[in-house]
């Protein structure tokens, strides 16, 4: 394991889980693993078990439900999938987001600005 | 919204946790082996590939862990332990735990029952459909106008009740009530019932079905009241139960009232117990019926119908119609209506003040009250007193819980010491206190039933009962359980904030160890037991305040003498008696009352003292005017005052010769002459006149006696004046339909009943009768101070017990704690008295400042009560002192003892404990 790579935040974790499902549609625990580490270019670290505490709380909150289902090689396994009001919190989730991100990236550019 | 989405799925989680359990398995197995899959597929051997997806996936079982933290199993997992723990604690000292849980349901039921009457009295709503939208119309007299009020909520005439029921328009439905008393007895002794006359539109006003049969209906009561009134009975549910036993076959049946029949045609559902809270009713009976049971003197067709104010007025409003707008249009109408019915008997004054009456809607969802007016600022005060019982409880358990917990202290060391949870720690001690002050309030509301049904049995007297449904609902269950949870926290959160802040070294190294107990240690528990002594220097000063209240009104010389008096209400309606005739009905009664050989004197009058009852009148000066106000009054036979033994100070007592045709003679009290005769030296041969009504006479009044000061009616107030007349110069027959004969009895009142029974039966079986025992009449009156007082001297004396149990264990506690530096200091050569010196005087100062901040308390707080007490200021210093002394002696005596077996330690062994 090479130190370059980021631990990953709390909170970004479902966010990210919600954007993988809005683009993959209903997909199981490994497959949204899998998805977030392809999409990272294995630049982020992740204990793949991390995300099972994740999907609980987001399916407790109501913007995830879960279905079983069989996987594309005939395992039984349950797909998670968006409900509508996930919709509406990726959505705000991203749009702040990328709003404290920008703020970031200007207060980094201008201290390196000095 | 999400959050209780949140809370929703793990409660629900709660009791799926198997499935929940088995679903997690099955994700973490698929997705490892489908790790495994892909590893193999890159071309690792089976094991490996297996291995490297266990790398890949992390800690399994930290995951499920955190899985079962979400969904809430690992909190109640651990509740459970935390209780189970408590529990084990508990049932290690079964003493304290007992102990605790007494004095918690002692305190949690004396405030739960308070509430519950309070609950009872004012914030229940009425047992009727839709509360909200009925109103009461009140007339507001800005002066008191002047007339015969009867029921306990007179405000309308009968005239003027049919003007607000034409005029109105805020309201759907409209009706009016009255209360009063009707003989189901014919002749002899009188079985009063509870009455209501409701208008037509009564029922359908509240929304009320009918239990059985049906309920009085407009067509029951016409618009012309008398003719044609066919009369008509519903039994309230207890009446039915009590009476008939719930008997169905009762519709039909006849009932008599004040001897004349009435059908039963219904029952009223169990629920409903009327309109008016504190009260009762046994049957309804449709308002046009009155004119059947008074007759000549009906309060409608009567010639003083104007001026006889017995009615209440209820509505419910339309639909958008609002209290203030249905007032606005009742403003609106009041002239009209008061002018079409302005009473023939006014002068060109009082006229004027009728007027300008004016007419309001004010909301009815509780229902009419004087319990409420007149109970509930005892009521709060009791609440508020039994709060202060429960805090000082409180404080009480707090101290025996941190006792507890620094006994602990090592263990709880060793396991902060070991990684334990500080958070978790605190939850554990909570934990115990949640469990007692659960315990407590169980019991408490157990207790709180009981006690609340006592209190009501307390303030009910045979003329003034008082019935009130009181179930333990879920108002009252909210209560208990509000403080049950106030306890938990005000006990638990100081031992448990301290143990979770103690650090974990010096706590191990500290306990049992050291030479002496550090002063800060004990500066909370210190604090504890003075403000615990402050709280009950407040309570045991009110204790002794209403106690010596109580004490003062008893003892009170009311001016009479009520022991071994009988009274005898009669109700003589049935003779129908003219003036003349009722004067020699009397003579005749006094006569053969007097020859019963255990009669010492006998005298009628047309009240008794402290009944109730009442009349008065306006005492003119030279021109007519009244700026002295009115006088009390009252119209007697001779012989009167030596029945109450009243003392005639000068002068004669009326006789034989006083006459409707001799000269108009009065006998007065001295505060009469202080008030209206400018406290003449000799009153005798003195004149005075009364206002009378206009166009009758006020003739001048001689005065002939002069008697003793006596209480009228009020045991609290000062001495009343008193103006007393002849019956045999009073002109109007109504004085003779309801004479009070007051009995003296020489010996006993055993038997006597009985005699005076067949004596008045044998002037004439038609009479109703109903005794009453002066003295107990007296005693009733004064109830609502009897009962503070008795409430007061328990919360009082719990205080008290609590405060030195507090005291004693803190103290206990402290020297087993310095049992070293004792030693220590006896080793040096320290007397023991010294010993004692020390520890007592460490203990003066933790009493003396809780004597002091109480002693403040109960100045600020003393307010509330003054207007409670009789015979002393709240502020009465000698009551101060008093309870500031008790508690001063408690604070020795409980400080003492343990300070004493201090002193006698032996110091080899002091030196060598641990």
């Amino acid at each position: 394991m090479s130190g370059a790579k980021a631990e990953v935040l709390q909170g970004t974790l479902d966010l990210m889980v919600l954007k993988t499902l809005d683009t993959l549609g209903p997909m199981h625990g490994f497959g949204i693993a899998r998805r977030i580490e392809q999409v990272s270019r294995d630049l982020l670290r992740l204990n793949q078990g991390t995300l099972y505490p994740a999907l609980v709380r987001l399916e407790q909150k109501g913007w995830i439900i879960s279905k079983r289902g069989i996987s594309e090689n005939n395992r039984r396994a349950r797909f998670y999938s968006l409900t509508r009001a996930g919709r509406t919190q990726l959505r705000k989730e991203a749009e702040n987001w990328q709003r404290i991100a920008g703020v970031i990236g200007r207060l980094l550019s201008e201290s390196q600005g000095v | 919204m999400t959050w209780l989405k949140v809370v929703f799925s793990r409660l629900t989680g709660l009791f799926r946790r198997k499935r929940l359990e088995h679903d997690l398995d099955e994700d973490v197995r698929t997705h490892i082996e489908m790790l495994a899959e892909e590893n193999r597929r890159k071309g690792m051997t089976p094991e490996e590939a297996r291995r490297a997806a266990m790398r890949q996936f992390g800690g399994v079982e930290q995951v499920k862990e955190e899985c079962r933290d979400t969904w809430g199993v690992r909190f109640l997992r651990e509740v459970t332990q935390d209780v189970r723990y408590g529990l084990r604690l508990l049932g290690q000292s079964p003493g304290f735990a007992a102990f605790a849980i007494l004095t918690l349901a002692l305190g949690i039921g004396a405030n739960t029952a308070i509430f519950q009457l309070i609950d009872a009295v004012r914030l229940r709503t009425l047992p009727v459909r839709d509360p909200a939208s009925l109103a009461i119309v009140h007339l507001n007299m800005n002066h008191w106008g002047s007339g015969s009020f009867s029921g306990s909520y007179s405000e309308f005439t009968f005239p003027l009740w049919q003007q607000v029921e034409k005029r109105q328009q805020g309201f759907s439905s409209i009706a009016a009530w009255g209360g009063t008393q009707l003989n189901l007895a014919n002749g002899g002794e009188v079985d009063q019932a509870q009455a209501i006359w409701v208008s037509g539109e009564f029922f359908e006003v509240l929304g009320i079905r009918p239990l059985l049969g049906r309920l009085i209906s407009p067509s029951d009561d016409p618009e012309i009241a008398g003719a044609g009134c066919a009369g008509a009975v519903d039994l309230s549910y207890s009446f039915w139960q009590r009476r008939y036993g719930g008997d169905a076959s009762v519709i039909g049946k006849t009932l008599t009232l004040d001897g004349h029949p009435f059908p039963i045609v219904g029952v009223t559902p169990p629920t409903f117990y009327g309109v008016s809270v504190g009260d009762r009713f046994d049957m309804a009976v449709p308002v046009c019926a009155e004119p059947i049971v008074d007759g000549q003197y009906s309060f409608i067709t009567g010639a003083r119908a104007r001026i006889d104010w017995w009615l209440a007025v209820l509505g419910r409003l339309k639909p958008g119609w609002t209290l203030r707008r249905a007032t606005a249009q009742l403003e609106s109408i009041a002239p009209a209506a008061l002018h079409a019915t302005v009473p023939p008997q006014y002068d060109a004054d009082g006229v004027r003040h009728y007027l300008a009456y004016k007419l309001e809607a004010r909301p009815a969802a509780n229902g009419f009250s004087n319990a409420r007016d007149q109970a509930s600022d005892s009521l709060y005060l009791l609440l508020g007193l039994s709060g202060l019982v429960l805090l000082i409880a409180c404080a009480n358990l707090a101290n025996l819980l941190l006792a507890r917990a620094s006994a602990r202290e090592r263990e709880i060391a060793v396991r902060l010491a070991m990684g334990a949870w500080r958070a978790r720690l605190v939850r554990q001690l909570l934990a115990e206190s949640a469990l007692l002050a659960i315990a407590g309030a169980g019991f408490g509301v157990l207790l709180a039933s009981g006690l609340s049904g006592a209190l009501i049995a307390f303030i009910s007297t045979p003329d003034n009962p008082v019935f009130l449904d009181m179930p333990t609902d879920w108002r009252v269950l909210g209560f208990a359980a509000a403080l049950a949870m106030v306890t938990t926290l005000l006990s638990g959160l100081a031992p448990a904030w301290r143990a979770g802040g103690a650090a974990p070294g010096s706590a191990l190294k500290t306990s049992g160890r050291g030479m002496t107990a550090g002063r800060r240690r004990f500066r909370f528990e210190r604090a504890l037991v003075a403000s615990q002594v402050a709280l009950s220097v407040v309570l045991l000063a009110s204790a002794l305040l209403f106690t010596r209240s109580l004490r003062n009104l008893l003892t009170r010389n009311p001016g009479f003498q009520e022991n071994g008096v009988l009274v005898a209400n009669l109700d003589t309606t049935p003779l129908k008696l003219s003036v003349a005739q009722g004067n020699v009905f009397e003579g005749n009664l006094l006569a053969r009352i007097r020859a019963l050989p255990g009669v010492a004197a006998a005298g009628i009058s047309n009240r008794s003292p402290v009944s109730g009852s009442s009349s008065n009148e306006w005492v003119l000066d030279g021109k007519g005017n009244h700026p002295n106000g009115a006088s009390d009054l009252e119209y007697i036979s001779p012989d009167y005052f030596p029945a109450l033994k009243i003392q005639i100070l000068a002068g004669r007592d009326f006789g034989d010769k006083d006459t409707a045709a001799s000269p108009k003679v009065a006998i007065v009290n001295q505060a009469f002459v202080k008030r209206f005769l400018n406290g003449a030296k000799d009153p005798i041969g003195k004149e005075f006149r009364m206002w009378a009504s206009p166009g009758k006479p006020e003739p001048y009044y001689t005065v002939v006696g002069l008697v003793r000061d006596s209480i009228y009616n009020d045991m609290q107030a000062p001495m009343p004046p008193i103006m007393y007349f002849a019956r045999a110069q009073f002109p109007d027959p109504e004085l003779f339909t309801g004479p009070v004969a007051l009995i003296r009895s020489r010996g006993g009142m055993a038997g006597l009943l009985d005699s005076v029974k067949n004596a008045i039966a044998g002037v004439n079986p038609a009479i109703n009768i109903q005794f009453r025992v002066l003295s107990a009449q007296v005693r009733d009156s004064l109830l609502t101070q009897e009962l503070m007082a008795t409430l007061c001297a328990f919360f009082g004396a719990l205080a008290l017990l609590l405060a030195a149990i507090g005291l004693y264990g803190v103290i206990s506690c402290a020297v087993a704690r310095r049992t070293k530096e004792i030693g220590v200091r006896m080793a040096l050569g320290s007397h023991p008295g010294g010993i004692v010196r020390l520890i007592l005087g460490e203990m003066a100062v933790v009493v003396g400042i809780g004597l002091v901040v109480g002693l403040g308390l109960t100045l600020a707080g003393g307010k509330a009560a003054s207007s409670m007490l009789f015979g002393l200021k709240p502020r009465d210093p000698l009551t101060l002192a008093l309870a500031l002394l008790i508690l001063a002696a408690v604070g020795f005596v409980a400080s003492f003892l343990p300070a004493r077996r201090a002193s006698r330690l032996d110091p080899t062994t002091a030196l060598r404990y641990e």
